[in-house]
C-alpha cells in the first residue's frame, strides 16, 4: 500500500504488535529467565522477572542428572539424516512430477500426502515387531528411515511446488546443450532452486526435531531424542521448575537459534510452499 | 554437414494429430524458416527435430545417420529458445562454457572457444555478469554465444526475437543473418512473423495445421504462391483475395491481387470504390476501400492526396493477378 | 511434453519415492489388519487364535469409545477454530506498517519451534499449575481462587497448549496470503465507498479462501494425531484421552494388540474420511 501513515497510526500500530508479540512469546521468556533461578524464586509470589539471583546452577544439575550431549547428538543425527535422506530420495521424484507431468501425478502427489494421514497410533504395534526384527528398536538408523519416510510427502510436495516455478525451457536448454540427466538435476536444476531446497530443509528439521510419537515410542536410551530428554521430566521433577526450564531452554535453544538466523527461508519453509 | 530430413514424420498427443506425415529436406548450410500461424505446429516440428519431443512416427535423419531414436544431447543440434532459457545462477561465461564443459572438454580451451565467441557477439566486457543483469538483447546475444561454441551441425531457433522490442528485433535479424552468412552452418528458424521469413530465409516453409503449405524461396512464394492460404499469408499488407463476378471473369473462383500491384485512378478503371481509411506512412499510402466485392487494400505513393469518403477507380496489373481453383489451388 | 526417454527416465526416477512410501503404507497396515482379528495379549500367553470381529464390537462398545471420539473432535475443532480466527488477526495487524516489523514475526513465530514435549510441560507446570503456575499467581492477585486447569477444564488446557503451538503457522501463511492481495482491489473498494468492515468480509477474506484451506488441511493432519502433549500433561485422565491416546493405552499400557488394533483400524478409517473430505477441497485448490 504506497499510501503515506500517519505517525499517531504508526506508533498505535507498532505498540500493540509489539504487546502481542510478546504475550505470545512470554511462555518461552519465561522459561528461559526462569532456568536461571533458583529453585526458590522460580515459585515466589509474587513472581520474580527480572531481579533475582542468576544462577547457572540449574543447567550444571540437568546436565549431571542426564546427559544432555547425548540426546543433542541424537537429534541432529536423526533430524539431520533424515532430512538429507529425504531430500536426496524426493528431488528425482520431484523433477519427474514437475517437469514430465502425467495425468496421474496429482493422483500421487495427493496418495503421498495420504500417507500422512495414517494414524502413526495405528500401526504403533506392528512398527515394534518390525522393528525388532530389524534389529532398530533404540538405534538411530531406525528413527532416521521413520522420520524420513513420515516427512518424506512434505518434502515431496514442498519441492515439487518449487520445482513448478522453474521454466521447463531452462532444462531443456541443458539438454540441447548435451547435458545428461544427472547433469541437468545436479548442475542445472538443483543451484536454480536452493531456495526452496533450503527452506526445505529447515522446516522438515524443524518437523523431524520435534517429532514426538515415534521418538518417544521407540526409543529407550541409546538413541532417544531430546523430545524424551524433556519427557523425563513429566514427573515430579516437572515440579522443580528451575531445572525443568534449564532442561526446556536447552532442548528447544539449538531449533530455537537455527530458526532465528535462517528467518527468511523459514518463513518461506513454513508456508509448506502451498501460498505465495 | 548439417542436412536434415524428414521422412513421413508424424506426431500425435493422445489423439489429436499435430503433424500429419511430412516430409521435407533441409539442405546443407540452408536457413531455412517455419512460418504459419500460431499453433500451425511450427515449435511442435522444431521441437520434433531437436529431440526435445518424440515423433509418432516416420524418421529423422541428420548428415544421412537415423537420428529418430537419439536423445537431443546426443543429435549435434543447438537450440535457442524463445525465452532465451539462461541459466540464471550462472555467469554469461559459464553459461556460454556449459555446452563444452558437458562435452567434457579442457579448461584452457573453453577459455578460449569463450573468449572467441564473446569477442564475436559484443559480449567481452559482460562475461562476468549475471544473465539477469543483461538488457534483452544482451540475454538474446549469450543465448546464441552459447549455441554457436558447441559448434553444432545446425541451429534451431524458436521465435528467438519475439520478446524484443521492435527496433531491437530489426537489429538482431540483421546480426543473426549475418551470423548464417559467416558460419555456413543450418539453421532453422520458427516465427510467425511473414517479414522475419522473408527477409532472412533462403527457404520459407509455410505450415498450416501441422500440414506443409508450400516450400520455396521468399520470391517464389511471393510471386507465385500455391494456394489462397500462401497467398494471404506472405506478404505485407494482404493480398487481396475476391470471390464472386471479377473471380468468373478471369475465369478462377478466386482471384488474387496485391496491393502494390493496383493502379489507383479518380476517374475510371476496372473496379470502383470508396476509401474507408488512408494510412499515410510518408514515403507510401495504404488505403482501405470499400468495393462491391468486399474490402481491399491498394499501395499508392505517398504524394497521392486521398481520403475518407473519396471514391477511386482501380485497376489491377494483369501480370501479377493471381488465380485460383475451387480447391483453393493455383491455376497456372 | 516429453519424450518417451524422459517419461521413462521420471518413472524410473520417482520409483524410490513411490515404493519406499507404499512400503510404509502397506506393510504395517496389513499387519494391524491381521492383529486386529486375532485374539493376541503378548504378556499373557500371546496369540491367542483367531478373534472374528470381537475386537471391533469390544472396542466401539468399551465406554472409553465414544468420549475419545468426541475428546478428538473438541480439540481439532477447537484448535482450528482459534488458530484460524486469531490467526486472520495476527495477520491483519502484522501487515500494518511498523516500527520493528521483523522482531515482532519472530516473536509470534517462535512458539513453532517448541517441540510439543517441551510446551507441554512446561505450559503444564508453569502456568496451569494451581499452587505455583503463573495463571494461579494472578488468579491470587485479583482475589480469586486458583483453578486445577488440568483437572477441572482439561479441553480447555490441552486446546490452549496445542493452539499456541500452531498460531504461528497459520498466521504466517494468512499473512504472505494478505500481501499477495492487490492493494488496488482495496482502494478500489474504498473508493466505490465501501466501508472497513465490508472490504474485510467481502474483499479479504474471500482472498484468504485457499489460505484458510491449506491452514486447515496442515493442521488437521497433524491434529489428528496429537500424542506428546495430552501424553506430558493430562495422561489421558480427566476426560481429555483422544483416540489417538486410547489406542495407544490399549497397546502399550493393556498390552491387548488385537483390542488396539482394532482401534486403530477405526482410527484409519475416520483418518481417511477426513482426508477424502480435505483432499477434495485441496485438490480443487490446486487447480485455480
Amino acid at each position: 500500500m504506497a499510501r503515506s501513515i500517519t505517525t499517531k497510526r504508526k506508533t498505535i500500530n507498532t505498540a500493540f504488535a509489539w504487546a502481542v508479540g510478546l504475550l505470545i512469546f512470554f511462555p518461552i521468556l519465561w522459561t528461559i529467565l526462569t532456568s536461571f533461578k533458583t529453585e526458590a524464586d522460580a515459585i515466589a509470589f509474587p513472581p520474580k522477572f527480572l531481579f533475582f539471583d542468576w544462577t547457572l546452577e540449574n543447567y550444571a544439575v540437568v546436565q549431571e542428572r542426564s546427559d544432555y550431549m547425548r540426546f543433542l547428538w541424537n537429534s541432529i543425527i536423526i533430524a539431520g539424516g533424515s532430512t538429507l535422506l529425504g531430500i536426496i530420495i524426493a528431488i528425482p521424484a520431484a523433477w519427474s512430477m514437475a517437469f514430465v507431468p502425467s495425468r496421474r501425478t496429482k493422483d500421487i502427489l495427493m496418495w503421498m500426502l495420504s500417507t500422512k494421514m495414517l494414524p502413526a497410533v495405528g500401526v504403533l504395534y506392528p512398527m515394534y515387531l518390525i522393528f525388532i526384527k530389524l534389529g532398530w528398536l533404540d538405534t538411530r538408523i531406525g528413527l532416521v528411515i521413520v522420520l524420513m519416510l513420515i516427512n518424506l510427502p512434505i518434502i515431496i510436495w514442498m519441492l515439487y511446488t518449487y520445482f513448478k516455478e522453474i521454466p521447463g525451457e531452462i532444462l531443456e536448454a541443458a539438454r540441447m546443450d548435451g547435458a545428461s540427466l544427472k547433469s541437468e538435476i545436479l548442475y542445472v536444476l538443483t543451484p536454480m532452486a536452493v531456495p526452496g531446497i533450503a527452506s526445505t530443509i529447515l522446516l522438515n528439521v524443524i518437523l523431524a526435531w520435534n517429532e514426538a510419537f515415534w521418538t518417544l515410542n521407540l526409543t529407550a536410551a541409546n538413541a532417544a531424542p531430546l523430545t524424551a530428554f524433556i519427557a523425563s521430566y513429566s514427573s515430579p521433577e516437572g515440579l522443580f521448575y528451575a531445572k525443568l526450564s534449564a532442561a526446556s531452554t536447552m532442548a528447544i535453544a539449538p531449533i530455537l537459534i537455527m530458526g532465528w538466523f535462517s528467518q527468511k527461508q523459514l518463513v518461506r519453509g513454513l508456508t509448506f510452499g502451498a501460498v505465495k | 554437414m548439417g542436412q536434415i530430413e524428414l521422412q513421413k514424420v508424424t506426431k500425435r498427443f493422445g489423439e489429436t494429430e499435430v503433424i500429419p506425415p511430412l516430409d521435407l529436406k533441409i539442405g546443407e548450410g540452408e536457413f531455412v524458416v517455419f512460418v504459419g500461424p500460431s499453433g500451425c505446429g511450427k515449435s511442435t516440428l522444431l521441437r520434433l527435430i531437436a529431440g526435445l519431443e518424440d515423433i509418432s512416427s516416420g524418421k529423422i535423419l541428420i548428415d544421412g545417420q537415423d537420428a529418430t531414436n537419439l536423445g537431443p544431447a546426443k543429435r549435434g543440434l543447438a537450440m535457442v529458445f524463445q525465452s532465451y532459457a539462461l541459466y540464471p545462477h550462472m555467469s554469461v561465461r559459464k553459461n556460454i562454457a556449459f555446452p563444452l564443459k558437458m562435452a567434457g572438454m579442457d579448461q584452457a580451451a573453453i577459455d578460449a572457444k569463450v573468449e572467441g565467441a564473446a569477442k564475436v557477439l559484443n559480449l567481452a566486457s559482460y562475461l562476468d555478469r549475471r544473465p539477469g543483469q543483461l538488457s534483452g538483447g544482451q540475454r538474446q546475444r549469450v543465448a546464441i554465444g552459447r549455441a554457436i561454441v558447441r559448434e553444432p551441425a545446425a541451429f534451431l531457433f524458436d521465435e528467438p526475437l519475439s520478446n524484443l522490442d521492435a527496433a531491437l528485433r530489426v537489429n538482431m535479424r540483421l546480426e543473426i543473418t549475418e551470423l548464417h552468412q559467416n558460419l555456413k552452418t543450418t539453421m532453422v528458424y520458427v516465427t510467425h512473423d511473414q517479414v522475419e521469413a522473408m527477409t532472412m530465409a533462403d527457404k520459407i516453409v509455410v505450415l498450416q495445421a501441422g500440414r506443409i503449405e508450400q516450400v520455396g524461396t521468399p520470391l517464389e512464394l511471393y510471386r507465385a504462391p500455391r494456394n489462397t492460404f500462401v497467398a494471404g499469408f506472405i506478404g505485407s499488407p494482404k493480398m487481396n483475395l475476391l470471390t464472386g463476378a471479377p473471380a468468373q471473369a478471369k475465369g478462377a473462383t478466386t482471384i488474387g491481387i496485391r496491393p502494390e500491384h493496383l493502379d489507383v485512378s479518380k476517374e475510371s478503371g476496372d473496379w470502383q470504390g470508396k476509401v474507408l481509411v488512408a494510412e499515410h506512412l510518408g514515403s507510401d499510402t495504404f488505403l482501405h476501400v470499400a468495393t462491391d466485392y468486399g474490402q481491399m487494400t491498394v499501395r499508392v505513393s505517398g504524394e497521392m492526396s486521398v481520403g475518407h469518403g473519396d471514391s477511386i477507380w482501380m485497376t489491377p496489373d494483369q501480370t501479377h493477378l493471381h488465380r485460383f481453383g475451387a480447391d483453393g489451388l493455383r491455376i497456372a | 511434453m516429453a519424450t518417451k526417454a524422459s517419461r521413462t527416465a521420471a518413472r524410473i526416477m520417482m520409483a524410490p519415492a513411490v515404493i519406499l512410501l507404499l512400503g510404509w503404507m502397506l506393510v504395517p497396515l496389513i499387519m494391524t489388519l491381521w492383529f486386529s482379528f486375532r485374539n493376541y495379549l503378548p504378556l499373557r500367553g500371546g496369540d491367542l487364535g483367531f478373534a472374528g470381529f470381537d475386537n471391533y464390537v469390544r472396542f466401539v462398545t468399551s465406554s472409553a469409545f465414544w468420549p475419545a471420539v468426541m475428546a478428538t473432535m473438541i480439540i481439532v475443532v477447537g484448535t482450528l477454530v482459534i488458530t484460524v480466527v486469531l490467526g486472520v488477526l495476527l495477520a491483519l495487524l502484522l501487515d500494518q506498517p511498523m516500527w520493528g516489523q521483523g522482531i515482532v514475526r519472530i516473536l509470534v513465530i517462535a512458539p513453532f519451534f517448541v517441540m510439543p514435549t517441551v510446551s507441554g510441560l512446561v505450559w503444564k507446570n508453569m502456568f496451569l499449575d494451581s499452587v505455583n503456575g503463573l495463571f494461579a499467581h494472578i488468579a491470587r492477585f485479583i482475589g480469586a481462587t486458583p483453578v486445577e486447569w488440568m483437572i477441572e477444564a482439561p479441553f480447555f488446557s490441552i486446546i490452549l497448549i496445542v493452539s499456541w503451538q500452531w498460531l504461528p503457522f497459520a498466521t504466517l501463511i494468512l499473512l504472505t496470503a494478505i500481501q499477495s492481495l492487490d492493494s488496488e482491489q482495496l482502494e478500489a473498494a474504498e473508493i466505490d465507498g465501501a466501508p472497513k468492515i465490508k472490504r474485510f468480509w467481502y474483499i479479504i477474506v474471500p482472498h484468504l479462501g485457499r489460505a484458510i484451506t491449506v491452514v486447515i488441511l496442515i493442521q488437521t493432519i497433524f491434529l489428528l494425531s496429537i500424542f506428546a502433549e495430552i501424553y506430558v500433561t493430562t495422561a489421558g485422565a480427566f476426560g481429555s484421552k483422544t483416540l489417538t491416546y486410547l489406542i495407544f493405552q490399549r497397546v502399550l499400557e493393556s498390552q491387548n494388540v488385537g483390542l488396539g488394533s482394532a482401534g486403530g483400524v477405526y482410527a484409519i478409517i475416520l483418518a481417511n474420511i477426513v482426508a477424502i473430505f480435505l483432499m477434495r477441497i485441496v485438490g480443487k485448490n490446486l487447480d485455480s
